[in-house]
């Protein structure tokens, strides 16, 4: 018998329309299919055409519709009245609030644009943001990257030209072992997971590196538990194995790398230690069919990998031997390493072995010939299935530089670098240094400045330094301190200009940075130096103008908000002048737009950007007469080109057929919405491995604009210009480093991979690692406001491993003093067995200050949830010397998160999470008691 | 379980309403006119109430209704039929005692045999119900019955018959909470049959899948300390079971009599809260409990 | 109504990997979009930023930690939602007839409009898959998005559940697990699927996929032989091979 059922319509109508756009709940850019009913956003899904997520979208992406209507949107522009920390505002109208900016904006361009510090944070537009600096001539511009992942950026592009993070990825569909190290869920996470479910599809194996075990790392086959901050040491240890064991691939180094690149071994000359180079400057190897030097490009030169030559009494040996010598120093054996890294040595050695047996015994071959920059045809293009990944767990330490370097050799003597298999770049990657800018810092009134402000020092030349060998900028980027920051140094800001340091600014200008609370390290501190006033009262850091989207904890402390739109109420290019959406196969860009219109009265923060350059009339912005080139920030995506034929946008333009280069096409955003928000050039078959030597790839790269001209180049095992940090420590050269960073400059700044802990200032007594990773439901501080995500996280407990656990007694509700040397915070606490028995961690930006987000003050993020950031200062302890280093990487500047160590003892339970503070007024009121709606097309609403 | 004051109010009521109604319709009391009204408003009063209590917790009342449809099945929609019969059944024979002062037997026997029936009906709402096994035991119902008619035979003034089945509730109540706490286990479902990750090892949770609270936490996942359920245990046991008995046994006045099923009410609310509050639903298990 | 039908023409369900799931919660959220938008009342949230939010999932994931005797402790994150039992104890325990398990594909729905909300269907459900909306008062439950797998609004290839559809990692599958030959069923049977708490005797049909053995390779790879140890007997090694080039 069947049983009577109800009747259902199956097919109901989905949606009126779907608008395709880009998401912005974190920073991997997705395509979003947004359903809209009755012209409000309905439903929001993954485009399956997208080249990022083909289809499949995260939590926070499909919880997209809770952020546009989110309660702590802001509405208007805001005009400070109470004291700054406050939270009292007035609002103004815009024409009040763009008067009042070109009044503090425009005298500081006219008499000394560096006292305007304008940085930025989640900034998806930075070559635009970057370009209105530089247009208004102040040298002190940087986004986020000094606190995010630049020692990584620059080790990658230093040694290989493309670095990890979201610019290049595992060639997902033939590798057969991947490695991941220290990767969070928080960048480049929906391809990041697409690819490890395709790698566990095809039975491939995952070894996940990480002291914790979530995420990625729960589904690892193995598991390495490493002790933070010595996974450059594991890594060392690998790379002795492999090279005792003769594992390293000698064809790929001696061809594609500066292995075989002869260095000049005299001692305490000028030119120790750099590379014997011809008269076109070309770098010299043995051929070894001549025995005899040769430039390493020359046509048919077979590069010796053991080259050694004698010129005039001096010694030049290959980077290959030097490398050698370093990588089989004693301290870098497996058994020398072991208990420092908390991973037994029989398990280091049989990781290598699984390595060099997939990378050697499972190498494979695609039948597709290419041709290398030297003219050579290869028949068919050798792939080594292993392929690796790190993030954050290497980034945020002080040896990070060094650990990445470390990691992209052992890629590299793998030979595992753009082949099949391995780690391949996406474009505009690779690209040397040598195609990247060098930093620029000159500032003049009443002009632009002089060029881009950040790019990659080639040697102390380059430094961003004033004639009195002071730093130039406002952050300390390019100086001694931390020679080689490309990102520049926002966490070190407002730190700087609080205490004058290098000298006071006038006006801070910030974007989408919640410099407040969770983006600063030192957090109460920051506070009070955005709050501290001289001894006439005034406040130390005069102005504060601050554009956001949403109600967060930096709002109360500035004197003038720009209220942002939300990501679906604006333009947007995600373009390749910037960090574009590329696959390792193919060129991408994509655009948003307004997909719905804004219900308040706020506006695109480039297109106000554009509106104060045109009211200052800056140049790049105006004509000769002063004219505006460029209404708001959708017809500068359009209309800007950075060089005659190259905007912002690659997709669509000329008359639409073109690509990459081509002339301002005034249709073209309505092509990329057509086109779905987006726009792909897949790279040819032939061309799309071995890229930084294979010649279809030079001229594919070269056609879409990329270069003006092919620039094929050897990876740097050896990093030259680093050498040249270290000649001028030693004495020579013009620009000398201050005495007391000389020697730090020497031991670390050093042109082969090495080693050092990361905690090298560490008091003894607080022993235990505590980290902090990012869920995967949530990004930074802005999961709390959407009222789906924060019912998965809302507060977040200090996860602690079994034996720290046990030796406390701890039971499940208790709670913690953690202290640092710095501070002290009291939590939750919560039992996690897969943790490294050394470490303690939680979720990051869980916590949250009362009156923030538009939550209530009994919100379990202001009364549970916490910070670490209360731990971490910028500075590290004063040293024996009185001198307090920044708690950095001493080669890159990155702030070093992970570096913290505390102690622990169990407490009572207090009231709140300490230290707690006052709740700040809220701009935005409070959320509504009840969510209860859909969208119907009959206009019934719940 | 959460112990929800509707399903208690619910449990209870209708039980000693119920149990009150099978003696009258056996004829005991043989009561007819004004203090058959007076039985009859105290009986409808719970059995009613009861009923409606247990409506509280609906959350769509107005497909009440409907719960009436599916008695091939459900035993939530026997219950309502059954109710319903007994009641009606009942009300014929009270007219026929208030306002005739006739005692019709064979409906009186009828509407006993419904009244019992229905609170059989509604023990097995419970019983039946393997995702709780304290509640899952051939005890159950018989719980419900014998403390539903001595609660009647109190109410019925049928000392005699109340004191030995009173003490009969007690032993089976003493037999149920004994048998209640080894269901659990014996039923079998650990975290490990829930998650199947058995086979590697003994599981826990690690984290929640939301760190706030949710509907089935609220309803399903009640922690009552051990201590303090054998505190109440020893409570409900002495004011429903051993009071009244003792009261029964000193004397016959209606003081002692009323007495007796006060503390036999409140007794037996303890016992319900107990019920729910102890009752642990295997779902728990997903969420880190037991 | 709530009389099971004997047997259905189809067992539509899920097959969750457990070993691929690496607990994003991206089904989770996909599921309350869709779900507050499509079939039946939207999915409330009750004091949605206050201290104490309360909303309706019809779909969460949970984690675990199981520690082996010989390796370190594993978290599993295992995502759970209405399995579609055979033998659904929540459609025969429901008074009003509103649950019942559809005669042609298996899916176990709620008729909104015959609900009362008495909640018994969640009190006799072993796996917590159905949870009551605190503002419409009637019960949700996951439907296997049986608005979208047949629906002709929808391309083809996106007549799937949300939560598959969306899934990143690709540890969610949806198929028909009556049809021995179907890829899930295929995948079941490869990976060894299970049933969750068989014991309760529901026959569920979505299955689960177990972890794979983890932490093996000290066991199972030995130590690379060297060649040299020695900076100058490696080169010497280096020199030897490049003539073999």
């Amino acid at each position: 018998m069947i049983p009577r059922q109800p009747q259902i319509d199956t097919s109901p109508p989905v949606s009126d329309e779907i608008r395709k756009t880009t998401c912005y709940m974190c920073a991997c850019r997705c395509g979003i299919n947004v359903h809209m009913k009755d012209g409000e956003v309905a439903y929001i899904e993954g485009n399956r055409d997208h080249p990022v997520n083909r289809g499949v979208l995260c939590a926070k992406g499909s919880a997209g519709i809770m952020q546009v209507t989110a309660p702590s949107r802001l509405r208007a522009p805001l005009k400070r009245t109470g004291p700054r920390g406050s939270g009292e505002f007035q609002e103004i109208s815009w024409e009040e609030a763009l008067e009042t900016a070109v009044q503090w904006l425009e005298p500081i361009r006219k008499s000394n644009p560096e006292k305007l510090a304008f940085f930025t944070g989640r900034d998806q537009s930075q070559s635009f943001t970057s370009f209105w600096a530089q247009n208004f001539g102040t040298q002190n511009y940087a986004a986020h990257g000094g606190f995010c992942s630049v020692n990584m950026a620059a080790a990658g592009i230093y040694t290989m030209g493309g670095a990890f993070w979201e610019f290049g990825q595992p060639d997902w569909e033939h590798t057969k072992l991947f490695m991941l190290f220290g990767v969070a869920e928080d960048h480049d996470s929906n391809p990041i997971k697409m690819g490890i479910g395709r790698l566990k599809e095809r039975g491939a194996k995952v070894i996940g590196v990480n002291p914790i075990r979530t995420g990625y790392n729960a589904v690892a086959d193995e598991w390495v538990g490493i002790t933070p901050g010595t996974d450059g040491l594991f890594v060392m240890a690998l790379i002795q194995e492999l090279l005792k064991a003769g594992k390293i691939d000698l064809a790929y180094l001696s061809q594609f790398t500066n292995a075989p690149v002869l260095v000049d071994c005299s001692e305490g000359q000028a030119t120790s230690g750099l590379f014997l180079r011809d008269e076109a400057g070309k770098a010299l190897v043995i051929d070894r069919a001549t025995g005899k030097p040769a430039p390493f490009d020359q046509k048919g030169v077979k590069p010796d990998l053991n080259g050694r030559l004698e010129r005039d009494g001096t010694v030049y040996r290959s980077v290959f031997q030097l490398l050698v010598e370093r990588c089989l120093e004693p301290h870098y054996a497996a058994d020398a390493v072991a208990e420092r890294c908390g991973v037994p040595a029989d398990r280091i050695r049989a990781i290598a072995a699984e390595i060099a047996r997939v990378a050697f015994e499972e190498a494979f071959s695609l039948p597709v010939a290419w041709t290398d920059f030297r003219g050579q045809t290869h028949a068919e293009m050798v792939g080594r299935p292993v392929s690796f990944h790190a993030m954050r767990g290497i980034s945020a330490h002080a040896n990070g530089f060094q650990t990445c370097r470390a990691l992209h050799i052992l890629q590299i003597l793998l030979g595992t670098v753009e082949v099949p298999g391995g780690f391949r770049f996406k474009p505009p990657y690779p690209k040397p240094v040598e195609a990247h800018p060098t930093p620029h810092s000159k500032s003049l009134p009443d002009r632009p400045l002089d060029g881009p402000h950040l790019g990659f020092p080639r040697g102390p030349e380059d430094l961003a330094l004033r004639d009195d060998g002071t730093p130039a900028r406002i952050d300390k980027a390019f100086s001694w301190e931390n020679p080689m920051s490309v990102h520049g140094l926002m966490h070190m800001v407002i730190a700087n200009a609080h205490a004058g340091d290098p000298y006071h600014v006038d006006t801070l200008f910030l974007y989408m940075a919640n410099m407040a609370w969770n983006s600063s390290m030192n957090t109460a501190g920051v506070m009070e130096m955005l709050t501290d006033t001289d001894e006439n009262g005034d406040y130390v850091i005069p102005r504060i103008l601050y554009s956001d989207a949403y109600s967060s904890e930096m709002i109360a402390y500035a004197d003038l908000i720009l209220p942002d739109t939300t990501y679906l109420e604006r333009h947007d290019c995600i373009s390749l002048l910037d960090r574009p959406i590329c696959e390792a196969e193919a060129a991408a860009d994509a655009i948003r737009w307004p997909v719905i219109e804004p219900d308040r009265d706020v506006r695109g923060f480039q297109s106000v950007l554009i509106d104060l350059a045109n009211r200052m009339k800056l140049p790049g912005f105006t004509d000769e007469d002063g004219n505006a080139k460029y209404t708001d920030y959708a017809d500068y995506i359009v209309k800007h080109e950075r060089k005659p034929g190259i905007g912002p946008l690659a997709g669509f333009r000329g008359n639409g057929s073109e690509t990459g280069r081509g002339a301002p096409n005034p249709q073209q955003l309505d092509r990329y919405i057509e086109n779905g928000g987006f726009f792909v050039a897949h790279i040819p078959q032939g061309a799309d491995y071995y890229k930084p030597w294979n010649a279809a790839y030079q001229d594919w790269a070269v056609g879409l604009g990329l270069f003006d001209a092919p620039q094929p180049y050897l990876f740097q095992l050896y990093v030259e210009p680093m050498r040249k940090f270290q000649l001028a420590a030693e004495g020579h050269g013009d620009r000398q480093p201050p005495d007391h960073l000389r020697e730090r400059i020497k031991a670390r700044i050093d042109p082969l991979p090495l080693w050092y802990p990361a905690h090298a200032e560490a008091d003894d007594s607080y022993s235990i690692h505590a980290l902090t990773q990012r869920p995967m439901a949530m990004y930074h501080s802005w999961g709390s406001q959407n009222a789906w995500l924060r019912q998965i996280h809302g507060v977040n407990p200090l996860y602690l491993p079994t034996a720290l656990w046990r030796e406390h007694g701890f039971e499940d509700g208790d709670w913690a003093r953690v202290t640092s040397p710095h501070g002290e915070i009291t939590v939750p606490v919560a039992h996690h067995g897969g943790l490294n028995a050394e470490t303690v961690w939680t979720w990051n930006a869980i916590g949250k200050r009362k009156g923030a987000w538009a939550l209530s003050d009994d919100a379990p993020e202001a009364t549970k949830g916490f910070l670490l950031n209360h731990l971490i200062h910028e500075l590290l302890p004063e040293r024996a010397d009185g001198l307090r280093w920044a708690n950095s990487d001493p080669i890159t500047g990155q702030a070093a998160w992970f570096d913290l160590k505390v102690r622990i003892e169990k407490v009572a339970p207090p009231a709140e999470a300490q230290p707690a503070f006052g709740p700040l007024k809220s701009v935005v009121g409070e959320g509504p008691p009840i969510l209860s709606r859909h969208t119907h097309a009959n206009g019934s609403r719940r | 379980m959460h112990p929800a004051p509707s399903v208690i109010l619910f449990t209870t009521l209708s039980g000693l309403g119920f149990g009150l109604l099978a003696f009258l319709g056996i004829g005991q009391p043989p009561v007819t006119g004004w203090v058959a009204f007076v039985f009859y408003v105290i009986a409808y009063g719970l059995a009613v109430g009861g009923l409606l209590a247990s409506t509280f917790h609906l959350g769509n009342r107005k497909n009440a209704i409907k719960a009436f449809s599916q008695w091939r099945t459900s035993w939530l929609s026997r219950e309502a039929w059954l109710s319903v019969f007994a009641l009606v059944a009942m009300g014929l024979y009270a007219a026929g005692a208030v306002f005739g002062s006739v005692l019709i037997a064979p409906i009186g026997i009828i509407g006993a045999a419904l009244s019992v029936a229905t609170v059989y009906s509604t023990s097995m709402i419970y019983a039946q119900l393997k995702t709780v096994p304290r509640w899952n035991q051939p005890l159950t119902p018989v719980l419900f019955l014998s403390l539903s008619l001595a609660g009647g035979a109190m109410l019925a003034a049928a000392t005699m018959v109340a004191i030995p089945l009173l003490v009969l509730a007690g032993v089976i109540q003493l037999a149920w909470w004994w048998q209640g706490d080894r269901r659990f286990g014996e039923a079998g479902s650990t975290l490990a049959t829930a998650t199947g990750l058995g086979a590697i090892g003994t599981p826990r949770q690690f984290e929640p899948p939301h760190t706030g609270t949710n509907y089935l936490m609220k309803e399903m996942v009640f922690v009552v300390g051990r201590k303090h359920a054998r505190k109440l245990r020893t409570i409900a046991f002495a004011a429903m079971i051993v009071f009244p008995v003792l009261m029964l046994l000193v004397s016959g006045g209606h003081l002692a009599a009323g007495l007796a099923i006060l503390s036999h009410l409140a007794g037996t609310l303890i016992s319900r809260w107990l019920y729910f509050a102890e009752a642990e639903h295997v779902v728990g298990l997903y969420y880190g409990a037991r | 109504m709530t009389a099971l039908p004997e047997t259905t023409d189809k067992k539509l369900g899920l097959v969750i990997d457990l070993d691929t799931c690496v607990g994003c919660h991206a089904c989770v959220v996909a599921c309350k979009g869709w779900n507050t938008e499509n079939y039946g009342a939207p999915l409330s949230d009750v004091d949605p930023y206050g201290g104490d939010p309360v909303g309706s999932f019809l779909n969460r994931v949970h984690s675990y930690e199981v520690e082996p005797k010989d390796g370190p402790a594993q978290v599993v994150h295992f995502p759970k939602s209405c399995l579609h039992c055979e033998d659904a104890p929540c459609v025969t325990v429901c008074p009003t007839g509103a649950s019942y398990k559809r005669a042609e594909d298996g899916i176990v729905l709620v008729d909104e409009s015959a609900c009362m909300g008495c909640g018994l269907c969640a009190w006799a459900c072993p796996y917590g898959a159905r949870e009551m909306d605190q503002v419409a008062g009637i019960m949700k439950k996951c439907t296997l998005c049986v608005d979208r797998i047949y629906n002709e609004n929808l391309e083809e290839v996106d007549r799937v559940p949300a939560c598959v559809r969306t899934c990143p990692a690709g540890a969610r599958h949806f198929g028909d697990l009556g049809d021995p030959d179907s890829d899930v069923s295929k995948l079941v049977a490869a990976r060894g699927g299970i049933d969750l708490m068989p014991e309760q005797g529901t026959k569920p049909v979505n299955k689960y996929l177990p972890p794979r053995i983890k932490d093996r390779i000290s066991r199972t790879q030995a130590a690379l032989e060297p060649v040299a140890d020695t900076p100058t007997g490696l080169l010497g090694w280096v020199d030897r091979a490049l003539e073999k080039l």
